[in-house]
């Protein structure tokens, strides 16, 4: 594709006039980041709360999400599940979610009933109240979900013991739904101390994206937050991860017809780096030249050209919080061992080093790029997602407004040098699932 | 390749908790194109995105013995059209920043596109999408690697505890129907698919009478029915599809046990009922919405999950179809539990069947479902969605001017009614897939 059309590309992708975001923040410390988008009568409310995995130890993994679980358990003044009732009785969608970083409440509502949300919300960040008949039934639920998103899905176990591998000292080794012997041995106080030390306004951000005026919203925030005495937040220990010096593999045996190959390399993100900022925006768009549809090098010489496996691609995440990883993964197809698919991928990894990337190729990636920004915005929920997320680790939303202009500067050479930077191969963790009955090499 | 947004990992947890009503909820125009197919069109001008949807009487449902052809035809028209290899159609829309996407399940198939509305970029991909729809080459060595693909992919669906229940339930549900079989296929049926198979049934149901588009964004009238004329160009006439035939409940219950290596055990119940077009659509809609379809008011999460923990997800759910789309009910429990949860799974059932609902439950579904409309159409995306549904099961234009008023008129005695004519205990298939604890 011609630069022409790239630059032209960027010319339509420019966003109506009127769609900026704005934040204050409340004497309390609690932020509020509002962006107006009055194409529905609609509003989406998220409450970030900086509390996620990373933020655990061995003994009490998977606290932050059981937490998470029990604000819907009831307050001073709301009976256990009134919450979501009275959010469903206006119409409302609601749910939750934890991630390693960070714990997000959010409703989806008529933007007219904003109100109750940040009522609701307001009296959750502090008045709720643990009953031992709830906190028993909701870990047994967790459980479940445990059972239910991993100890029954082979991939998901090889996934969770992998991050264990990859990260010996860091957070990240930590599974965010708690591992099962430490579910099992959960107390309620472990949850309400969790509580009390990590939920304050000063450790939230709330999100607004929708059919709402900024200055309503700020008032509404003052009303219900403000007087929300902050806590002092002890930041956790730092733990870092140890250098890698040599290469990490594990081998896991369940019920699969095929294997499965997750690779990880070391990789930086927004805060490792100190100089080389561009680094993480070439990285991104590495696993775009690889990973980025049908057109791309994984589809077309693994999947079609050689048939190596039926399915592979990439990932990595530019603006985690902790350093993590460029993750490689595959299912081979029949007749293919695992071990040639990883030689498949290093492959890939070496062509990446030893010869620049095309323009082509380039322009293909940031072409995405430029019309991906345009199709987010179709989304409110998307576009709190985006804000929060970049937010509650400690970044800038407004990194949003810059990404497409620092991914359209990334040249063919910052790629390769960043292929032979970060594929180190003594930085690399490589977990293998197999079939059951199979033992060692195929 | 990976925005920030789509974490790939499997680190974002959900808590799964499972008004404003306009005199004109969507202006949808509609027409039919020169060579028959008809169109649907919004409006909107906020951003600068088309979204295409093209959908086609074509699913798995068309398959008749030889199962997974309809997938493996859906799977290959992006592999190949006249001079275009795979790779040349994937980089004439990635190059533009164009996404495309195509599945096929067992009513529908269909391929989409999503751009942006610049008129050079629409005519730099209209062509192709018309040429990838409506003249697809079949190559060969892409029929063997797609079939290959399916192969494998049916061998992981028997060690994986969600697909073996699903499948179960739908061999059983509708033992010798079209929906029998999903559009994965069968092992034995998929290595005897030729590449005529392939050319056949394109050539039946990928045709102008058995079409659909559906458009929503930055398009003029003008510049949208021009739009349509390109997307469409190639089709031929041909005729709409036979209209797939009512499933027969099972004569009497029957419960399935399937023995898995699993600490939890999944359970699934259900029978053919739901039509598109369902006298009964709206009471039997907002019943479970009671029972179980409405996340955490509902009957089967209050009392199997809130008030005894025994399941992390568990709901009711009617899939509307083109002909006796399938009621279910599923949960999932830790293998010693699964007998306590069975037995509540049923008596949650006959009780709503023998009771109905309370007033309180209704008003509060009422509530619910009609308050939340505007959630339904609050983007782009979820129009095209509505537009193709609509669309496709030629269901009137103003169904979702009409959905909050339909929703509000239905009564407690509607829903019992209904209920108990249509949902029967003694006819209803149900899965076991366990372990030993």
């Amino acid at each position: 594709m011609k630069l022409k059309l790239l630059w032209a590309l960027a010319c339509i992708a420019v966003l109506p006039a009127h769609a900026k975001t704005v934040e204050t923040v409340l004497d309390n410390g609690m932020k509020v980041i509002v962006r107006e988008d009055h194409r529905a009568p609609v509003v989406v409310s998220q409450v970030w709360y900086r509390i996620g995995s990373t933020y655990e130890h061995d003994g009490i993994s998977g606290v932050s999400h059981v937490l998470e679980h029990m604000m819907f358990k009831g307050t001073k003044s709301l009976k256990p599940g009134e919450f979501s009732e009275i959010i469903a009785a206006n119409g409302g969608r609601e749910n939750a979610f934890t991630s390693r970083d960070y714990t997000a409440y959010f409703q989806q509502i008529a933007s007219d009933r904003l109100e109750i949300c940040l009522k609701l919300e307001a009296d959750r960040m502090r008045n709720v109240v643990f009953l031992a008949d709830e906190f028993k039934k909701e870990v047994a639920v967790v459980q479940e979900e445990r059972r239910w998103r991993v100890d029954n899905k082979p991939k998901s176990q090889l996934f969770e013991q992998f991050y264990a591998t990859a990260f010996l000292t860091s957070p990240l080794r930590i599974p965010t739904i708690g591992w099962m012997n430490d579910l099992e041995n959960l107390q309620m106080e472990d949850a309400s101390l969790w509580y009390q030390k990590w939920y304050a306004p000063n450790n939230a951000t709330l999100v607004i994206v929708g059919n709402v005026n900024s200055d309503e919203v700020f008032r509404l925030a003052n009303q219900y937050f403000a007087d929300i005495k902050p806590s002092v937040i002890e930041p956790p220990k730092p733990r870092p991860e140890i250098a890698q010096t040599g290469e990490r593999r594990i081998n896991l045996y369940g019920q699969t017809s095929s294997p499965y190959l997750l690779m990880g390399y070391k990789a930086p993100v927004l805060s490792t780096l100190k100089d080389n900022i561009k680094d993480i925006y070439a990285m991104d768009v590495l696993s775009g030249i690889l990973d980025g549809g049908n057109s791309a090098r994984v589809a077309k010489k693994m999947l079609r050209g050689e048939e190596i496996a039926v399915e592979a691609g990439t990932s990595y995440d530019p603006f985690d919080r902790l350093a993590g990883l460029f993750i490689f993964a595959g299912t081979p197809n029949e007749g293919i061992t695992p071990q040639r698919l990883e030689q498949a991928f290093i492959s890939e990894i070496r062509d990446l080093q030893e010869n620049p990337v095309t323009q082509q190729e380039l322009e293909r990636v940031k072409a995405q790029v430029i019309a991906r920004k345009v199709f987010d915005q179709d989304s409110t929920f998307n576009l709190g997602m985006q804000i929060g997320m970049l937010d509650s680790v400690g970044y800038d939303y407004k990194l949003l407004d810059t990404y497409v202009d620092n991914v359209r500067r990334v040249t063919a050479e910052d790629v390769q040098r960043v292929a032979r930077q970060y594929f180190d191969k003594n930085k690399l963790t490589v977990a293998t699932l197999w079939p059951e009955e199979e033992i060692g090499n195929k | 390749m990976n925005t920030m947004l789509f974490k790939w990992s499997v680190a974002l947890i959900a808590s799964f908790t499972c008004v404003i009503q306009s005199a004109h909820a969507l202006d949808i125009r509609s027409w039919e194109t020169s060579n028959g197919v008809k169109v649907l069109f919004v409006e909107s001008h906020e951003l600068p995105i088309v979204d295409v949807r093209m959908t086609f009487k074509a699913g798995s449902s068309r398959d008749g013995t030889l199962y997974g052809l309809s997938r493996l035809v859906n799977s290959l028209l992006v592999e190949g059209t006249g001079k275009y290899s795979a790779e040349d159609i994937a980089l004439t829309f990635e190059s533009t920043g164009s996404e495309q996407s195509h599945d096929s399940l067992r009513d529908m198939a269909w391929v989409s596109l999503r751009s942006l509305s610049d008129q050079t970029l629409l005519d730099k991909t209209s062509d192709l999408f018309a040429r990838v729809v409506a003249l697809p080459s079949f190559p060969q060595d892409a029929i063997d690697r797609d079939r290959q693909s399916m192969l494998v992919s049916l061998a992981n669906r028997k060690t994986r505890i969600a697909d073996v229940v699903e499948d179960a339930f739908f061999h059983h549900v509708y033992r010798d129907h079209a929906y029998e079989v999903g559009s994965h296929g069968s092992e034995e049926t998929l290595k005897s698919i030729t590449q005529q198979d392939l050319i056949d049934f394109h050539t039946r149901y990928y045709v102008a009478k058995n079409a659909n588009l559906s458009l929503v964004g930055d398009l003029t009238m003008e510049q949208a029915r021009q739009y349509a004329e390109q997307l469409t160009r190639y089709l031929k006439p041909g005729k709409s599809a036979e209209p797939i035939a009512a499933a027969s409940p099972a004569p009497s219950a029957k419960t399935i046990n399937i023995p898995f290596k699993t600490s939890q055990t999944h359970i699934m119940q259900g029978m053919p009922i739901l039509s598109r077009k369902d006298p009964d659509y709206y009471a039997l809609y907002v019943g479970n919405h009671i029972l179980g379809g409405s996340g955490f008011s509902s009957r089967l999460m209050q009392e199997i999950r809130e008030n005894r923990g025994l399941s992390y997800s568990v709901y009711s759910y009617f899939m509307p179809m083109e002909n006796s789309g399938p009621f279910e009910m599923a949960l999932q429990t830790k293998n010693h539990q699964a007998e306590e949860a069975t037995a509540l799974l049923q008596k949650l059932l006959t009780d709503f069947i023998d009771n109905g609902p309370n007033e309180d439950e209704l008003d509060h579904a009422r509530k619910n479902i009609t308050g939340g409309f505007p959630l339904k159409i609050d983007s782009n995306k979820k129009i095209v969605d509505y537009l193709a549904v609509i669309g496709f099961y030629d269901l009137p234009l103003d169904y979702l001017d009409n959905f909050n008023a339909n929703i509000l008129a239905v009564t407690r005695s509607d829903i019992q009614d209904a209920f108990k004519r249509r949902v029967k205990p003694n006819n209803m298939v149900r899965i076991i897939v366990g372990g030993e604890s």
